[in-house]
């Protein structure tokens, strides 16, 4: 699957989208692929202040537990309730399964991560599928 | 074959089974198991998925690669005395041709392993074993079996053992047999050409509570490919979906079937793990019966239940269980979303005054304590044949 050029992307597998002061986070399909059956979706209350780096949330399948961490720091202002009982939405389509919408702090934190291709190289060197 | 590849000075050694190249080939996920490298789950793409191939087995079939589990041979005229001493079953009830559920003891009543004990002739056993174990239980079984009249093989390698499981199960093999599997009871064996291949071992056993047969077949990896290919090639009428290690752990959790490591260990004892019925006191000798006999009249001190979550959560193995109080009054040995029961579940040991079913627990997930309570076991149970 082609990874979203609109985007930047973590070396924990997360995904942000800005616009503006306000941006979207979810997991990359490398991170839903890696995990499997997404069962458990466990997201910050609306109005946490979330620092960059950080645990944002936990996302579980089947057989794992995996940590969401943070990719800019932040104010939560929304996050998607549908997944709290359709988490599968995430193996579907994990980079329109939004998780979080943030009022970022410093937008500026968004130069230092990856790009499409930067994620891409950097998935395939880590021996991903 | 099985085969252990060298790896670089201090790194430990992976080993395969001989359909390794298969499952890679297939696009499975594979994992390190007890030091064996093992496909977890097969990709969407050919109907794998924890959660399908776990559905698979409960209302159709699957297969399983589980020729990581080893075996050992006993044949000679004491070959029943032997098992007799080392296993907490009675074998002498076995007629040729039948199996049962067994576990090798320590002096002090704690698991070596559990086993699957095979009457495979009048004074032949073959004893199925956990992979993680292999070499402790051959050398265990070994030196507690030296004062009796009968060899001892360790035939672990010589097998890739095939586990094709599910209500369909029975389907698909009888395509691949000469066999006549419906003569073949739940826990009884018998031997047949299978693709093939003459004097084949097929038993109607398995580890996901459901009915299927596992077979024994020569672990070159031109015999074992081709047969995992015309089962896969059978079972396609029935939608057979090859299975890794992802689902049997969830089947064999479903199902309250024991995994060494977990419920049961050499610190745990059989009174505890709630495995009465497959301990045989009535045998006069076996290693462990002395202190299974104290232990029994010291009543225990935790005991093995199954949790369902009540709350949202999902407990998993090794959190700590907690009282209504929030104390710490026991932990998860497994734990897992249950796929066909579509619930969060788990078996604990915890203090038998909180065993009862419907005792309100906790879990605790990331700090958090999360409601649960005891209900009966299994959580599932295949149903009856009509």
């Amino acid at each position: 699957m082609p990874y979203p050029t609109d985007r930047k992307y973590t070396k924990s597998h997360e995904w942000i989208q800005a616009n503006g002061k306000s941006a979207t986070v979810g997991i990359t399909d490398h991170a839903q692929e890696a995990l499997g059956d997404i069962v458990f979706v466990e997201l910050p209350k609306v109005g946490t202040e979330l620092a960059v780096g950080k645990p944002f949330g936990t996302v579980e399948s089947v057989k794992a537990v995996s940590d969401l961490f943070t990719p800019a720091s932040g104010k939560v202002t929304e996050i998607n309730g549908e997944l709290a009982t359709s988490p599968e939405k995430v193996n579907k389509d994990a980079h329109s399964a939004w998780m979080i919408k943030i009022a970022l702090s410093d937008p500026k934190q968004l130069d230092g991560l990856l790009s499409a291709a930067d994620y891409e190289k950097f998935v395939a060197e880590e021996g991903g599928h | 074959m099985s085969s252990v590849e060298s790896t670089p000075a201090g790194a430990t050694t992976v080993r395969k089974t001989a359909l390794n190249a298969v499952h890679r080939q297939m696009g499975a996920k594979m994992v390190d198991f007890n030091g064996w490298e093992m496909p977890v789950e097969y990709p969407a793409s050919i109907g794998g998925g924890i959660i399908n191939e776990h559905m698979a087995v409960r209302t159709g079939v699957g297969m399983f690669d589980v020729s990581h589990m080893g075996d050992i041979r006993l044949v000679g005229p004491e070959a029943l005395a032997a098992v007799q001493h080392i296993s907490m079953n009675d074998a002498s009830r076995l007629a040729v041709g039948q199996a049962q559920y067994s576990a090798l003891l320590y002096p002090q009543a704690t698991f070596v392993d559990d086993v699957i004990v095979h009457r495979l002739g009048e004074e032949e056993y073959l004893l199925v074993i956990n992979a993680g174990t292999r070499e402790k239980d051959f050398s265990w079984v070994r030196g507690n079996t030296r004062q009796f009249d009968c060899d001892v093989e360790d035939l672990s390698d010589a097998f890739t053992q095939i586990a094709i499981q599910g209500p369909k199960g029975v389907d698909v093999l009888q395509k691949l047999t000469d066999a006549d599997l419906s003569a073949v009871k739940f826990y009884w064996l018998t031997r047949g050409t299978v693709c093939g291949l003459r004097n084949i071992l097929i038993a109607r056993t398995g580890y996901t509570a459901e009915d299927g047969f596992e077979i024994y077949i020569p672990a070159d990896e031109a015999t074992s490919a081709r047969v995992w290919y015309e089962i896969l090639a059978a079972g396609k009428e029935f939608e057979l979906v090859p299975c890794g290690l992802g689902a049997r752990n969830t089947l064999r959790l479903e199902g309250k079937l024991p995994l060494y490591g977990h419920e049961i260990s050499d610190t745990i004892s059989v009174w505890e793990a709630g495995l009465d019925r497959f301990c045989k006191m009535e045998k006069s000798e076996f290693v462990g019966r002395d202190a299974l006999v104290k232990a029994k009249a010291e009543s225990v001190k935790r005991t093995l239940v199954g949790l369902e979550m009540v709350e949202r959560g999902i407990a998993r193995d090794g959190y700590k269980v907690l009282d209504s109080s929030r104390r710490e009054i026991g932990y998860v040995t497994s734990g897992s979303p249950a796929p066909f029961l579509k619930k969060n579940i788990a078996l604990a040991y915890v203090p038998p005054e909180l065993s009862e079913v419907g005792t309100a627990l906790k879990v605790e997930i990331r700090g958090q304590g999360v409601g649960a309570k005891v209900v009966p076991t299994p959580f599932y149970k295949r149903p009856k044949k009509v």
